[in-house]
């Protein structure tokens, strides 16, 4: 066994390369046999079965009994690999498929997304990764319990590592039931359960060790996935197949372009109707509970008002608009307030691309990167990657690996939101709706990218343009002329991004229960095989459960994950950045500390979100903002009028310092 | 292990690591914070502006690190602190 791990250790490289290469043959193949008249509906089934039954047999192959093997992959994970698991571990669903669509709608304010997803690496490398595995143990409330003695810090851990974790997760196997309906045309719910056994299989027999390198294999398909239609996009838009570089002059044109959108009257008088929509709902608001009642009885008299020779379809249009109606008064006032801000969005002025603040203020745009960035140096799922490495050395220079890896899909992502607002300004915007580009229709059909012609001259104008931020990344393989492979392939990478971050969440979590709640605290004396037994069944149950509220399709659980950064930010980061880099930190104020910064953060999230709770005019998204100087705050004063930590503790902070005597993992 | 040389590798350390975040933070805060003035100027056919956000930040981050990583290695070795070789 020993050898045999070895002799893969030691060929990772060779083996990788391989794996690379056969995949791409793999994607080579199946598009001849698309030119031969291969069906797409095929194509996306042996995408999403060759890919998933690939993780599957990378998670049985790495099964494992060992604790060491199953927590932390036997701390034998080379700094290049580690830094493409984290990779893979970190950009989500959301940062393959939609973050292009949000730059794409918010212009320069979006690339708080680009900059706080990257930057936290930089405090990660410099005050965190190092320090955690010279501590060495296998989990981030380990290092609390360690540190502030007793458990009291320990349950703050596992309590904020499973708040800020379990929205994550959830709104990854969301992602994973929304690529696998649209790709093979399954039902939602379905496709939910489908991905689930695909995590399962992985992360439940091999724990870290075959998370670890189904992450690294999923990473190379994800990256691949990503850079393909864009460069053949760029190549074809500007002659450059090197799209960041080459986007930089689609930039100008774009700005070009946009100043004169905003001189036509055309557009303008597509906005006063936007505007005259937004004005009609606001009544309707206002005359609640009344309005809502009217519309009913409206339609009902519709409905009875119509002649028994017409058209089924006539009939069932009403009968659909009766039950999209909102149910009770409180429903219809959220729903039409959303509306009424798309409306007027809509008929707002049209901003010109790279200039910034114009979403955000200058504030909010700030704070949210910051609370991105510390929450990134905060989140469990990640800082427990490094416990994995061999050494310190190597914790130093996989963070670097990390955020190289992260780099070429962040940098990346930019280049398509260019090219796509390039595109649709300049090649579909004013295009007669006779003649739009194919790709408009397809992506219409399944209500992405919708197109009305509000002030009915025949004309697109960009104002008529809805569009769901999703399209960017997936529309683009068509837009680009791509064959239907490469839209299999893309779906492949966005399967691939969610699966992987979720089988690190799902991990983190079960091992928050099982290792720190179980083992630490209830029952010490548990054996080896308790111990792994029981975090198998948590890890079952946590993924069932996810799966199942994943099924609800809640749509506050996009924010909630937004939230996550802030809870991350505000739980974990004073109190370890305290504890590695302040000796003086003692249990009572780190304590306090992370209460009342997760408190003061909740508060305000919830607070501002729903009751009119505002300071300096921040949003809800980056409340971390003010729970984390308030954690920083109360450590440092509470620490000044408690008693010092023991000598022994002392020592303990003096150890994590310096990386000589870091060993390898015992398997106790 | 002698405490005063702990000591100051300990402060190199934090020197090393103040260096690291000031850079950190002009990258990303303080060009932020005046994007549209630094927009005006072009580079590489980019508003230098929302350069910075969409790349320049970026590159600098990843070489921070691997600068930090490197630096760090050599401090073990001058203050003999460093892993043993035994791996």
């Amino acid at each position: 066994m020993a050898k045999e791990k070895s002799a893969f250790l030691d060929n990772l490289g060779r083996i990788y390369a391989m794996y690379t290469v056969v995949f791409i043959v793999f994607v080579l193949a199946l598009a001849v046999a698309e030119q031969m008249g291969l069906s797409s509906k095929i194509i996306g089934w042996t995408f999403m079965g060759v890919t998933i039954a690939l993780y599957a047999a990378i998670g049985i192959m790495s099964r494992t009994a060992k604790v060491s093997e199953y927590y932390v992959a036997g701390r034998s994970v080379p700094a290049f690999f580690n830094g493409m698991a984290t990779g893979s571990d970190w950009m989500s669903a959301a940062s393959f498929i939609s973050m292009a669509g949000a730059l794409y709608g918010n212009g320069y304010d979006g690339l708080a997304y680009i900059m706080g997803w990257t930057g936290g690496y930089v405090l990660l490398a410099v005050f965190l990764a190092p320090y955690l595995r010279k501590f060495g143990q296998y989990t981030i409330p380990d290092f609390l319990g360690a540190r502030y003695g007793g458990n009291a810090a320990r349950s703050i851990g596992i309590f904020a590592a499973i708040l800020a974790s379990t929205t994550y997760l959830i709104a990854q196997v969301t992602g994973v039931g929304i690529i696998t309906s649209r790709f093979l045309g399954i039902p939602f719910n379905v496709g939910v359960f489908v991905g689930l056994g695909g995590i399962l299989v992985c992360s439940m027999l091999g724990g870290m060790r075959a998370v670890t390198w189904t992450q690294v294999a999923q990473y190379i398909i994800l990256i691949l996935a990503y850079l393909t239609p864009v460069t053949v996009m760029s190549f074809k838009a500007t002659g450059n197949p090197v799209p960041e570089i080459a986007y930089g002059q689609i930039l100008q044109k774009i700005n070009h372009r946009e100043a004169q959108l905003i001189a036509d009257p055309k557009e303008q008088e597509v906005k006063d109707i936007w505007k005259q929509k937004a004005a009609d709902i606001d009544a309707d608001i206002n005359a609640l509970p009344g309005s809502l009642e009217a519309k009913r009885q409206g339609l009902n008299d519709k409905l009875a008002a119509l002649p028994a020779d017409s058209p089924a379809a006539d009939r069932e249009q009403i009968e659909k608009d009766i039950a999209a109606l909102p149910k009770t008064d409180a429903e219809a006032k959220e729903a039409w307030t959303k509306s009424k801000a798309a409306a007027a969005k809509a008929g707002g002025p049209l901003k010109i691309y790279t200039t910034p603040f114009t979403n955000m203020d200058k504030a909010n745009m700030l704070a949210l990167t910051f609370c991105l960035m510390v929450g990134t140096a905060g989140l469990p799922h990640i800082l427990m990657r490094y416990y994995t490495v061999p050494s310190v050395k190597a914790a130093r220079s996989s963070v670097g690996w990390s955020l190289f890896f992260i780099f070429l899909l962040y940098f990346t992502a930019p280049a398509y939101a260019a090219f796509a607002r390039h595109e649709i300004i300049t090649n579909v915007v004013g295009q007669s709706f006779a003649t739009l580009p194919a790709w408009v229709a397809a992506w219409g059909k399944v209500g992405l990218f919708t197109v009305k012609d509000l002030n009915a001259d025949g004309i697109l104008q960009f104002a008529e343009i809805t569009l769901n931020t999703d399209v960017i990344v997936l529309a683009t393989p068509e837009i680009a002329g791509l064959p239907y492979v490469i839209a299999g392939l893309v779906a492949a990478g966005g399967l691939a991004a969610a699966l992987s971050t979720a089988d690190g969440l799902l991990l983190t979590i079960s091992n928050s229960l099982s290792h720190d709640l179980y083992y630490k605290m209830i029952n010490p004396k548990a054996s080896i095989t308790t111990r792994l037994t029981i975090s198998r069944v948590l890890l079952v149950v946590t993924a069932v459960l996810a799966a199942w509220i994943a099924t609800y399709k809640i749509t506050i659980i996009v924010e909630l994950v937004a939230w996550a950064f802030s809870l991350a930010a505000a739980a974990f980061f004073p109190a370890l950045v305290m504890g590695i880099w302040s000796k003086k930190t003692t249990k009572q104020a780190a304590v306090t500390g992370m209460v009342l910064g997760l408190a003061v953060t909740l508060y305000y999230m919830i607070g501002n979100r729903f009751y009119g709770v505002n300071w300096f005019g921040i949003k809800h998204i980056s409340s971390g903002i003010f729970g984390l100087p308030v954690g920083f705050l109360t450590m440092w004063l509470v620490s000044k009028f408690t008693p010092a930590p023991s000598e022994e503790l002392q020592e303990f902070v003096e150890g994590v310092r310096y990386p000589r005597g870091s060993g390898t993992a015992s398997d106790e | 292990m002698d405490k005063l040389k702990l000591e100051a590798y300990w402060n190199e350390n934090k020197k090393l690591t103040w260096i690291t975040m000031i850079i950190w933070f002009v990258v990303s805060y303080v060009a932020a914070f005046f994007a549209a003035e630094l927009n005006s100027i072009t580079i590489l056919g980019f508003p230098l502006g929302y350069y910075m956000g969409a790349q320049g930040s970026l590159i600098v981050f990843v070489v921070l690190i691997f600068n930090y990583a490197a630096k760090m290695n050599k401090l073990d070795r001058k203050y003999d602190v460093e892993e043993e070789e035994e791996k």
